[in-house]
Order: structure tokens, then sequence, then C-alpha cells
């Protein structure tokens, strides 16, 4: 069984038949983000012959390839190559990144385990709607479905394990909690998460031409709104549910 | 228009090709028929290009009307088809005339049947491909009152069959050792591959339930692993150490570990097993499993080859279809479709 220890990170293993992982490490901190952001981007220009494409998850890169093309050992040579240029951890952050506020609703019937994760995290349902409702997270890595986030750090009261059995299912904009982490679903589905916050934010709409609304790296706030106004802002605005966009300054 | 006008259908019918590769950094996983090699067999009994799309259908088919002569291919898990009454062969290409009807009914073993049309299926393309994908909200299952419209179709050609390759009763599925497998012990893997599964009752194109005796394959400190890239094959532990196959329509991250992954050309297997069929695991090395790849992409290369003529033989099919029903391995009386058509053939 593996004995993790941030010493024996960065870290490349096989993924499948085709692919590699280069993991910065086990733990979610924001340098190791920011590290796999990097890389990724680096691995991009890098053109190397037999990538087929890349992705970041929350602190590693992926990259799958051609064995026809090139071999395990080959890519796994070029790729070490690239981690040593440089510390990864000191990356920037992408450019043009964004800042969403978005109206949720946080209890209730529409979030229905906003009670159970407050417990977990050691406080009152109001406590936690203060505390979720004024963090400021970061778009950590766009995965598991069509443009949703993955949104942190949280601080380590939000630490919080899934579920051991699934909640058969949440709806579209739910705002769902674990792992000092939401994730902002972008269609109904399954989830070992705790549903705290009902949103009508759309991350991913498949006839736009800009079907993925956010990207990694954009900043996002969830503030309290009564059930009413939510459900107001979602006939207003039933892309974005009354969500507003600025830039974030460089 | 060249076609085929969808009278009634099964609940879990829909068009795919091979899917949307190179979408992983945005959520979107491939996604595509989750019989790959019946995909394959249907373009080669067609003689057409591989990418085309066709109608996969989980379980049960559907009852069609031909718009226009068309030719016609049915591959994959075999079900009951007739067209106008008469019985069709599987794993077979066929004409069909305007006006006739085509109905396909309960698989008799196995789950995905697929139907090509010579031309493919020409629905408009999301995002690349014409393949729907439920779980990422790109296009819906086919339905009633569908047109399913052909493209171009610029060969004549039909009548020409395929040796079955069996992959419809679960079996044995090759792995190999990915990221997480040392997440658990190394008794646990062994345990993995000693054990035999059936397959549990959910199973979409998402992931297939496998079941078994006794104690579950979880890792140690599991729920709180980070989400990490997913492949197709890869077989996750929920919470309570219960393995799933993830299929091609899986999400493309998620935070249960990963025992291992399926070959690539094993996973066909994998999605063909019915409920309660029995499937067991073996590991093998990542450069055995590159080799059996290789082989298998070969073998899918010469299928175009491999067609032979279909001796059409109406006695002799009538007498299949007899022993179909008497053989049993699905009652007929499962196919509300064709429970009518059955008993007149058998008549």
């Amino acid at each position: 069984m593996r004995n993790d220890d941030q010493a024996d990170y960065p870290q490349i293993r096989t993924v499948g038949l085709s692919g590699l992982i280069i993991s910065f490490s086990n733990r979610l901190e924001d340098a190791y983000n920011r590290a796999a952001l990097a890389l990724r981007a680096a691995v991009s220009d890098a053109a190397i012959p037999g990538v087929l494409e890349t992705s970041t998850s929350l602190a590693s890169v992926y990259v799958r390839f051609d064995s026809q093309q090139s071999t395990h050992a080959a890519l796994t040579a070029q790729l070490s190559q690239l981690l040593a240029d440089r510390d990864w951890t000191q990356a920037p952050l992408p450019k043009g990144r964004r800042f969403w506020r978005v109206p949720t609703v946080y209890g209730g019937d529409l979030a229905p385990q906003l009670a159970e994760a407050a417990d977990l995290a050691g406080m009152s349902e109001q406590a936690a709607i203060d505390a979720l409702g004024a963090a400021r997270v970061r778009v950590l890595t766009i995965g598991f479905a069509p443009g949703q986030p993955y949104l942190g750090p949280l601080g380590p009261e939000w630490n919080i394990p899934r579920q051991t059995a699934l909640t058969p299912m949440v709806p579209r904009g739910a705002l769902v909690q674990a792992v000092s982490q939401f994730v902002l679903f972008t269609a109904s589905t399954p989830t070992g998460w705790r549903h705290v916050g009902q949103t009508g934010l759309h991350g991913f709409q498949p006839t736009s031409d800009t079907p993925f609304t956010l990207r990694a790296g954009d900043e996002m706030q969830f503030f309290p709104v009564s059930k009413a106004e939510f459900l107001r802002l979602c006939e207003q605005d039933p892309n974005l549910g009354g969500a507003q966009v600025s830039e974030v300054e460089a | 228009m060249t076609g085929l006008f969808v009278l009634r259908t099964g609940p879990a019918v829909s068009i795919q090709d091979h899917g949307r590769a190179g979408l992983l950094s945005y959520g979107v996983s491939q996604g595509g028929a989750a019989d790959l090699r019946a995909l394959a067999e249907g373009a080669a009994l067609l003689r057409q290009a591989p990418d085309l799309a066709a109608l996969e259908m989980a379980g049960f088919g559907g009852e069609f009307e031909a718009r226009g002569d068309l030719r016609i291919a049915l591959t994959g898990a075999p079900m009951v088809a007739t067209l106008d009454g008469a019985p069709l062969a599987w794993n077979a290409s066929h004409g069909v005339m305007a006006g006739q009807r085509l109905k396909i009914g309960a698989a008799q073993q196995g789950v995905y049947g697929y139907l090509h049309l010579g031309g493919g299926i020409d629905a408009p393309k999301m995002l690349g491909a014409r393949s729907v994908h439920l779980a990422a909200g790109l296009g819906r299952n086919t339905q009633a009152g569908d047109v399913l419209q052909a493209g171009p179709d610029t060969t004549y050609e039909t009548g020409l069959t395929l040796p079955v390759d069996p992959r419809f009763d679960g079996g044995e599925i090759r792995i190999v050792e990915s990221f997480q497998s040392d997440l658990f012990a190394p008794q646990t893997r062994t345990r993995f591959a000693e054990t035999t599964f059936k397959r549990g009752p959910r199973a979409n194109r998402m992931g297939v339930e496998l079941l078994s005796q006794g104690e579950g394959f979880a890792a140690d400190g599991q729920l709180n692993i980070l989400s990490e890239i997913i492949v197709p094959g890869d077989i996750q532990m929920t919470g309570d150490g219960q393995p799933f196959v993830l299929m091609r329509e899986c999400q493309t991250t998620g935070g249960y570990p990963r025992i291992g992954t399926v070959l690539p050309c094993d996973l066909p297997r994998v999605a063909q097993a019915g409920a309660g069929q029995q499937l067991r695991f073996k590991w093998v090395s990542l450069d055995a499993a590159l080799d059996a790849e290789q082989r298998a992409t070969q073998e899918i290369n010469r299928l175009r080859s491999q067609c032979k003529p279909l001796v059409r033989d109406p006695a002799t099919l009538q007498d299949l279809l007899a022993y179909q029903l008497v053989g049993g391995v699905v009652s007929a009386t499962d196919d509300p479709f064709l429970e009518k058509d059955l008993k007149g053939a058998d008549r």
C-alpha cells in the first residue's frame, strides 16, 4: 500500500493503457493547483510527438498519448525533463480570470443537506450559511461533467468526507460540498457530496457559441438569497440565475 | 429523404458513433458506442467508413418504417429481428425497401444491439460528434416519431455476414494496474482477481455494477482522496468498497479510488454482460496489455475481409426462430412488440 509523503512528489504514473499522470501532491493546496495549471500549459506548448490530449485535476496533469507514436518510457523521460525545468509550485495563475458572484439558496427543500454538512463542520446552520456565503473560492479544475467546476479551497473545518452512499439525484445548479471544496453541478446527477445550496447558474450550455461558462482559475462567491428572490432571478436570467461577472485585477 | 421513421422504441435507444475525444479539459468524456467492436462490424458489413453513427439499443430495439430504399446492418447483442414479419439474420447486412417495417425485439443474449444504416445516421453534430451523451446533457434518447435520416450511401452491397465474436456472456476480463492501484493492499488486489462477480442490476453507459459475496474492496482512507482523472474501463470502489466498471460515458474525474483499468479491447465484453452474468478479472502487465490491444486493433482492421455472403434459406431461418423460442434464452413474452409475430412464425 502507498504511504504518501510530500517528499515523494512530483510523481509520474500510468493511467490505464495510454495515459500518464503527473501529480504534485495528494493534498489540495493552492500551490499544487497552480503548478498543475502551469505544467499543463507547458506540456501543450512543447508539442511532444504522440501526445493527443492534456487536462488537469486538482493537483495533477493528465497526458493521453498514442502508444503507436510514443512509448511510456519516452514520454516519461520528456515529462521528467519538463518537470525539472523550474519550480512549478511558484507558477502564476492563468491570465484573464473572472470573478462570479452567484445568488444561492442555502438549506430548505432546495438544498436539503445544509444542516448535515453544518453539523459535520461543527457549526450552526446560520453560521454555515454566513461562512459558505462569504467564501471567495477559485475554480481549481473543470471536471466530472461538462463545464463543471471544482471550487476551493474552503477552510479545514469543511474537510468533511463524502457520504458512504450516493444521493440518488441532485439537480443542475446544485452547490455540493465535501473535502474542503464545492462542486457546482452542471447537470442533474447522483453524488456522494452533500447538497448545501442551489443556484441558477448553468456551467454548460451545449447549444451556445460558448458552451462552457467557467474556466479554471476563475473566482466565485455564492452569496445567500431567499428562495423567493432565487426563483425570481432564475425566471429573469434562466442561464446564469442572476450571477454577476467582473474581471479579476491582475 | 431516406431513412427510418421510428414507430416505437425501447427505453434506452440512442444514436452513437466514436464520441468526442479531446474535450477532457472541459469535463466532457469521450462517450461513444458501448461496444466499439459492434460499431466496426456494422461498418465492415456495409462497406463504409468506420466513424459513421448507428443506433445503439440497450436490451430492446423498436419498430421502424423505411422511408425510401436503404441498406441496414444488425450487430452487437443478438436481438429478434423481422422485416415485414420475415426473420432477419443478425450480424448481417440487408436491403430494406420503402414502406417495409423493421421490428427489433429483446436481446437474446448480451445488452447492446446496433442498427446501422447505409450512409450512417446523419444526425446533427454536437460538439463535433453525433453521439448522444446523456450524462453530459448532449442529445436525448431516440423516441417514437423521430426520423433516423440516412447519410449519402455510395454502395449497394447487402446480404453479408460476419462470424459472431462471442462477448455476450461475461467471462474473463483483463485489467492493468493504474496510478491508484497501490492505494489498495496487495491482498485486496489479489482477492479481487480471485473473486467471481455477478453483473449487478445497476448498469448503463456510465458504469456497470459488480456484485460479490463477502467483504468489499475498499482502499484505506478512501473517502478523503483527491478527485483525479478517470478513463473508461477504470474499476472504481464506492464508499463501501463495492466495485463499478466505469464505461465510455463515465465522468472525467472522480474521488473514489480505482483498483485497476480494463483493457479497452475487453470493455465490450463488460458492456455486453447481462444482469446476473459472471465476470472475473485477470491482472496482466502493461506490456501484455499493449500487445493485446494492438492485436485487437489488427483484428478490427481485418473485419472487412471476413464478411461472407449470407446464405438465404427461409426454411433454415424458420427453424432457427423456432429454436430460439424453444431454447428460451430469452422468453419471447418479454417482448411485447414481437410476441404476436413470433407466435405466427411458430405456427
